[in-house]
């Protein structure tokens, strides 16, 4: 077959097909690349090997091709985002009622992983914006489902979560930000960290102090861009994650109807716990497709660099090195899906399930890229590579989310708990 | 005119895949391979899909013919927007030896069962390149072909077709039913929304035999070596241009 031509086309505007930008075959090769024993559509069923493959095929043709470009210039990618919303990736686990597409958390595991692989940054904030449409479309009431879904569904608004704090990161419970009742407005004062998406996103998913101490006097607000008293940081400079922007969410007598609030006072703490079980097996999605993308990389890279005489393959050490990679890959594969499925039917140990691999997945994954770089020498270390922006792009994932340590704590009272 | 048109569609291996031939040289490895639709297909679906949405025909059926797996291709042309599928069941020895000249027969046979107005096909498969089912499933019907089709604009009963050709872009019109073939600028193929690929799960697919249809998918040809291409030899380099002509009369060129 001819070579195919490099034809970018844009998004239709008000079509209702969404076509694909087609590049270079020999650009989609690679990413595209097949390993039979680390195939990510083993054991899924037809119509999940579907939503697969459009997550692969729009990741290859819509995002691989400027992955490294959004990193470099730090572009937000709002069209691409939008491409994608159109295909139903907006909402994937909201009710089809409001806009969402409707699907499990497996289904929604495999289709960040795919998607991942085309770029981390722009995936998991594409994941953060879902957490978010989730938790209005779960804990909301039917006005606030209607007024605020369907725009996140189609990301013709997008979404930031608030929590973090300057002083408040791993030990969220203690968090100051606080919410007082002044009629039928909460007037909040204080400020959020590093938010994902903060000053270009419209609509903000707020943890706030309503009530006293700790986890019961926290509650949910939803803030809408443009509201008087809200203001943002400078923009962060940051090691990775460059295709979305981090800033500093600042509340100044910001007054927020009642009507935004989700659930009832004091229930914030316990939505926010909730929208990070599901949060946590996202972002390991999110390493798993980077460490796959960086597998078969390096794999590409030792049948083509000559050394000594013969091409890296050759080497049983590397060898052996490729396989503890594809091993590793494969097992925090199946233990993410695991745990999605375990989140999906609300099991008793869902909660340190999804701690259990989002933790595994995320140091395993990280170390798979990590490697991937060194078998590739110098050239993994040159910008032009793409390894070492997955590299860069998921060493916040043993951070976020709830950091690795604290996937411990959790996992260890839940195992000390039942003595 | 029933405003139907069948499109077929091929599982081939997938072109990212290195292909690698068989020890035996029978073949090439096909068992663990990844395969998808045949990009030219993708095209032929995309096409039918669109002149139903512009409310020129009124269904489009999927076929496909092999063994148990292409109902995922026909699923994925499903998912694109076809109302539904056709299997076609064709396996093992059978399978292997399944060339243009048998699916044609099918598909004209379907055709007439369907009553078909409009056949839409990619031009060529990217596995064997034949370049002949198309052609040969006009002929089978007498119908008039429009192939390696660049644009398509349907007119009551008419096609107007831009065809690539060797010396740059023909035009000609032609009546239906017709069978048209997709060349690769035809179209940019839609990726399949995730409500699309849920509302594929309920579409039908009917089971047929070739038997049934009264085709007979015996070979006339037998494969009788697969071999990889020689490798890329060394070249040779010269310093005058009376060498190199000397060189290309001992190789017996000139």
């Amino acid at each position: 077959m001819a070579a195919a031509r490099a034809l970018a086309r844009g998004v239709l505007l008000g079509s209702y097909s969404i076509c694909r930008s087609r590049s270079l075959i020999f650009n989609s090769v690679q990413k595209r690349g097949i390993a039979a024993c680390i195939d990510p559509s083993i054991g899924l069923t037809d119509e999940q090997k579907e939503f697969q493959k459009v997550a692969f095929d729009f990741a290859a043709n819509e995002m691989a091709p400027h992955m490294a470009e959004w990193d470099q210039k730090e572009i937000f990618p709002v069209e691409a985002m939008r491409k994608a919303a159109q295909l139903g990736f907006g909402g994937i686990y909201v009710n089809p009622d409001v806009g969402g597409s409707g699907l499990s958390r497996l289904d929604t595991s495999i289709i960040f992983e795919a998607l991942s692989t085309g770029c981390v940054s722009t995936t998991a904030y594409i994941s953060i914006h879902n957490m978010c449409a989730w938790m209005i479309d779960t804990f909301g009431n039917n006005e606030q489902r209607e007024k605020f879904c369907p725009d996140l569904c189609s990301m013709q608004k997008f979404a930031s979560y608030c929590l973090t704090e300057p002083g408040s990161g791993s030990d969220a419970a203690s968090l100051l930000t606080s919410a007082n009742l002044k009629g039928d407005h909460y007037i909040l004062n204080g400020s959020k960290a590093f938010i994902s998406g903060g000053g270009d996103t419209d609509v903000y998913v707020v943890m706030c102090r309503t009530g006293g101490k700790g986890p019961k006097g926290i509650s949910c607000l939803v803030v809408e861009k443009g509201t008087p008293g809200l203001s943002f940081g400078k923009k962060e400079k940051k090691v990775g994650w460059n295709s979305q922007p981090t800033r500093a969410v600042i509340f100044e007598d910001c007054a927020v109807p009642v009507t935004n609030r989700l659930g009832a006072e004091g229930e914030g703490f316990s939505i926010a716990m909730k929208g990070l079980n599901g949060g946590r097996i996202n972002i390991a999605s999110c390493s798993l497709g980077a460490a796959h993308a960086s597998v078969l990389l390096a794999r590409d890279h030792m049948c083509v660099r000559k050394q000594f005489g013969e091409t890296l393959s050759n080497s049983q050490f590397l060898q052996f090195r490729l396989a503890e990679m594809a091993t590793k890959l494969v097992a925090s594969r199946l233990l993410l899906r695991q745990a999605a499925v375990a989140l999906q039917e609300g099991r008793p140990d869902a909660v340190s399930l999804c701690s259990m691999a989002k933790l595994f997945v995320t140091d395993e994954c990280f170390s798979i890229c990590n490697q991937a770089l060194q078998i590739h020498g110098g050239y993994g270390y040159l910008k032009d590579y793409a390894v070492q922006q997955y590299v860069r792009d998921i060493r916040v994932h043993q951070i976020l989310e709830g950091t690795n340590e604290v996937m411990r704590m959790i996992i260890a009272r839940s195992l000390l708990s039942e003595s | 005119m029933s405003g139907r048109v069948l499109v077929g569609v091929k599982r081939v291996i997938d072109y990212a895949v290195k292909i690698r031939v068989k020890p035996d040289h029978t073949g090439v490895v096909t068992d663990g391979v990844k395969h998808s639709m045949n990009p030219f297909c993708e095209i032929a679906v995309e096409e039918a899909v669109k002149l139903k949405e512009k409310k020129l025909i009124k269904e489009v059926v999927a076929v496909s013919c092999g063994p148990q797996q292409v109902q995922e291709t026909i699923r994925t042309a499903l998912a694109m927007g076809a109302d539904r599928g056709i299997h076609v069941e064709v396996s093992g020895k059978d399978y292997e030896t399944l060339g243009p000249l048998q699916v044609s027969k099918i598909l004209a046979a379907l055709a007439k069962k369907e009553q078909a107005d409009l056949i839409i096909l990619g031009k060529q498969a990217i596995d064997d390149d034949c370049n002949q089912t198309g052609q040969m499933t006009a002929a089978l019907l007498d119908w008039p072909q429009g192939t390696f089709a660049s644009e398509v604009t349907l007119d009551a009963d008419k096609l107007k077709v831009v065809r690539e050709i060797d010396g740059g872009l023909e035009t000609i019109k032609i009546k239906m039913p017709a069978v048209v073939t997709a060349d690769l600028r035809l179209n940019t193929p839609r990726y399949a929304t995730l409500p699309n690929i849920m509302k594929a799960k309920k579409k039908k697919i009917a089971n047929v035999k070739p038997a049934d249809l009264g085709v007979d998918v015996s070979s006339r040809l037998e494969v009788l070596k697969v071999d990889e291409p020689p490798q890329r030899q060394a070249g040779v380099k010269v310093e005058t241009v009376d060498d190199l002509v000397g060189k290309l009369k001992e190789a017996g060129r000139i």
